[in-house]
């Protein structure tokens, strides 16, 4: 995601009174005040108070806070469903907050889709017509938007459910029917309010995952609220956290859980299952020896025995990833007068991409205990993770946060046999 | 040691109000007049045109279709009744009148709704009318409504219109008021316009609200157009009126019964609109 870091959304100095003298409240903000002083001395509450911040171009951000927080109003004021007291909001060259009313029509139906906490479906159209509604406002001919919303459907796996009424559906299915309104409308930023936090925890699972592969197809910019921080870190390129109107930290879901701004942040991330938010990259140790393809037996013995391992990964001299040899099988090959350790290299080992979460990783230490091969797309050996370092690197991310001991703890069952695993 | 309070001449002030309305708009008066007759006329030309049998079967046949086979069968017994007692005349008169007084009703009173429901200034200033309207016994509108339009119809409809409008007005309000905020709020997102929104989200959500109000306004006219047989409106109206005149209760039960058959299934056929409407 760093190769494209154009800015789409550049929200500046934007703050939200709510009440009939804003003046004052700013006035107040400006000399320091915090949101309960100001509402008691002038009956304004604070909303939103000078929020700076980018949506990059094709990024998951993620603005995260309790309720009251102000990320509801914040989302709506990118919109203007909520007037923003002050500040800038530009979207491609265009201020938003200084739109007339018609320039603002034209802006929402170009820039901004919107997927809703409790869906927002009209209960009187069909899922067909529901997601015909943004193309329908904009004036699209009948059967072009016919054809757009069907693909929308299709793409949020609702084929055949075209005639049916909202109220037919589940409340997963409902919420597809506005992830496909918001889709079909193809407008350049999605904004999604609590998208999933009315649906149940299973399906909101399966949502969280079909929008990482939707935003993996389709790179939409996209704006997702939630309250939820295991949610944010799920899917979130980026977090903006939020408390009481202001933006506590920025960063990415790592940043955030490794480096916490201050206490708030810290407090908020207890609980957070570490190793769902660590990948293979961080527990992954530069491989210490590897053998060639075309070496014989006692090559890759000599091999092992000075690096003190007994399985090896074989690779060619660009290092792509062939398969393994154990070193019993090695012995024997020696004792065979074998020319080559080819007919005896395995495929039976465990190769993940550097991304794959470190949670992932635990299931298949159980199966195998040789270290699991990290390879890039081309299958080619980046490094290993054994046992043991994906536990230090736990330990080490709980550290900061104060947390984690315990679940790493019960993960750690036996440090002795997973040392006697064998480096690499 | 009473205050000599003098009286307040209200009543004069609303004649001297109502005389020079007469006076000066007779014009407006009469053509309203001679427009609503005509539709009166042609009306009851039409269905007095059809044979007895003829508009029995196509009623029992509406019935059937927007609700179901009962009604049909209701409908048929009870028209047939109402044509055996020699009622089916004056029935068709006030069927007549009913259909036309909330048809002016109805014209008047969704816009006047919708407006309302949007404009809170507007809501405010209209409710107490309303109040008024509904509040007001019913016989007075009468009153004024004769040397406006004269004695007939033409007057009951004006009386019937101004009783029944009330609801149409207040549940068209309501319906469009009761729409879910985040409805609207969607509407917003996608960028939809006042009258998008007012076409595509308020009015169709709030219909069975709106069905519910036209309801009341068809119930509300029936009645108000059985009391106009007080200023000389023909229908059933007139053959009670007629009975209590010659203190013949029978008579009186008799059309009585015609107007609460007619009533029933103006209110069975409008209520299954509403709810067959709503998917």
């Amino acid at each position: 995601m760093n190769e494209n870091r154009n800015v789409k959304i550049r929200v500046r100095n934007l703050s939200k009174v709510f009440g009939n003298q804003p003046k004052k409240a700013l006035e107040l903000r400006n000399q320091g005040l915090k949101r309960p002083e100001i509402l008691d001395k002038t009956g304004q509450t604070l909303g939103l108070s000078n929020i700076d911040f980018d949506v990059y171009e094709g990024e998951l951000l993620v603005i995260m806070g309790l309720s009251g927080s102000g990320k509801s109003t914040l989302i709506r004021c990118l919109n203007r469903l909520i007037e923003p007291t002050e500040g800038e909001i530009v979207i491609d060259g265009e201020n938003i907050p200084e739109l007339d009313d018609k320039a603002l029509l034209e802006c929402r139906r170009r820039h901004f889709s919107m997927v809703f906490q409790n869906f927002a479906l009209f209960p009187h159209r069909t899922v067909q017509q529901n997601a015909e509604f943004g193309l329908e406002i904009r004036g699209v001919d009948k059967q072009e938007r016919a054809r757009v919303a069907r693909n929308a459907l299709h793409q949020v796996g609702l084929d055949g459910w075209e005639d049916a009424y909202p109220n037919q559906l589940s409340g997963g299915m409902q919420q597809r029917v506005g992830l496909a309104r918001a889709l079909a409308n193809d407008s350049t930023v999605l904004l999604m309010d609590e998208a999933f936090s009315a649906l149940d925890p299973l399906i909101r699972g399966d949502m969280q995952q079909e929008l990482l592969e939707l935003q993996n197809r389709m790179q939409k910019t996209t704006v997702f609220i939630t309250h939820d921080l295991d949610e944010a870190i799920n899917i979130g390129d980026r977090i903006i956290l939020l408390k009481d109107g202001e933006i506590v930290q920025i960063g990415t879901p790592e940043d955030i859980l490794t480096h916490p701004a201050d206490d708030y942040v810290a407090r908020f991330i207890e609980g957070v299952d570490m190793s769902r938010i660590l990948t293979a990259r961080h527990a992954m140790r530069p491989v210490r020896a590897t053998a060639r393809e075309d070496d014989g037996p006692r090559t890759t013995l000599r091999k092992m025995s000075e690096s003190g391992i007994d399985s090896i990964y074989v690779t060619s001299r660009d290092r792509t990833l062939h398969g393994l040899v154990e070193v019993d099988a090695v012995e024997q090959a020696v004792k065979q007068g074998k020319e080559s350790i080819r007919d005896i290299m395995t495929q039976d080992f465990r190769a993940v991409g550097p991304d794959e979460p470190l949670h992932n990783l635990f299931a298949m230490f159980s199966e195998k205990s040789f270290p699991i091969a990290v390879v890039d797309d081309n299958r080619k050996l980046l490094g290993v993770v054994v046992k043991g370092a994906v536990l230090d690197e736990l330990a080490r991310a709980a550290e900061p946060a104060q947390v984690g001991e315990k679940q790493v703890g019960e993960k750690q069952h036996d440090p002795e046999t997973l040392a006697a695993a064998g480096d690499a | 040691m009473a205050i000599e309070v003098p009286r307040i001449p209200l009543g004069q002030w609303i004649e001297a109000g109502l005389d020079w309305l007469t006076s000066n708009y007779s014009m407006v008066t009469r053509g309203i007049s001679r427009v609503t007759q005509t539709g009166i006329d042609g009306l009851n030309d039409a269905l007095m045109w059809l044979p007895e049998w003829g508009l029995l079967a196509i009623i029992v046949g509406l019935c059937w279709w927007v609700a179901n086979l009962r009604l049909g069968i209701g409908a048929a017994l009870g028209l047939a009744l109402i044509w055996n007692l020699g009622l089916w005349e004056p029935m068709i008169e006030t069927l007549t009148l009913v259909v036309i007084a909330t048809f002016v009703a109805v014209v008047i009173a969704l816009p006047v709704g919708i407006a309302a429901a949007l404009s809170e200034r507007l809501y405010r200033t209209i409710m107490p009318v309303l109040d008024f309207m509904q509040t007001m016994p019913a016989f007075v509108y009468l009153i004024p409504a004769i040397p406006f339009f004269g004695i007939g119809s033409v007057s009951a409809i004006f009386a019937t219109v101004i009783f029944s409008m009330p609801p149409a007005i207040r549940f068209t309000t309501l319906g469009i008021r009761q729409v879910p905020v985040e409805l609207i709020e969607a509407a917003d997102a996608y960028g939809a316009n006042r009258a998008q929104k007012l076409f595509k989200v308020q009015l169709p959500l709030s219909l069975p609200t709106v069905m519910a109000g036209i309801n009341q306004t068809i119930m509300l006219a029936l009645s108000m157009v059985v009391i106009a047989a007080m200023i000389g409106a023909d229908g059933l109206g007139s053959e009670v009126w007629r009975a209590i005149q010659r203190l013949r209760p029978g008579d009186g039960f008799e059309a009585g019964i015609a107007v609460v058959i007619l009533a029933m299934l103006l209110d069975r056929v409008t209520q299954s609109l509403r709810k067959g409407r709503k998917t």
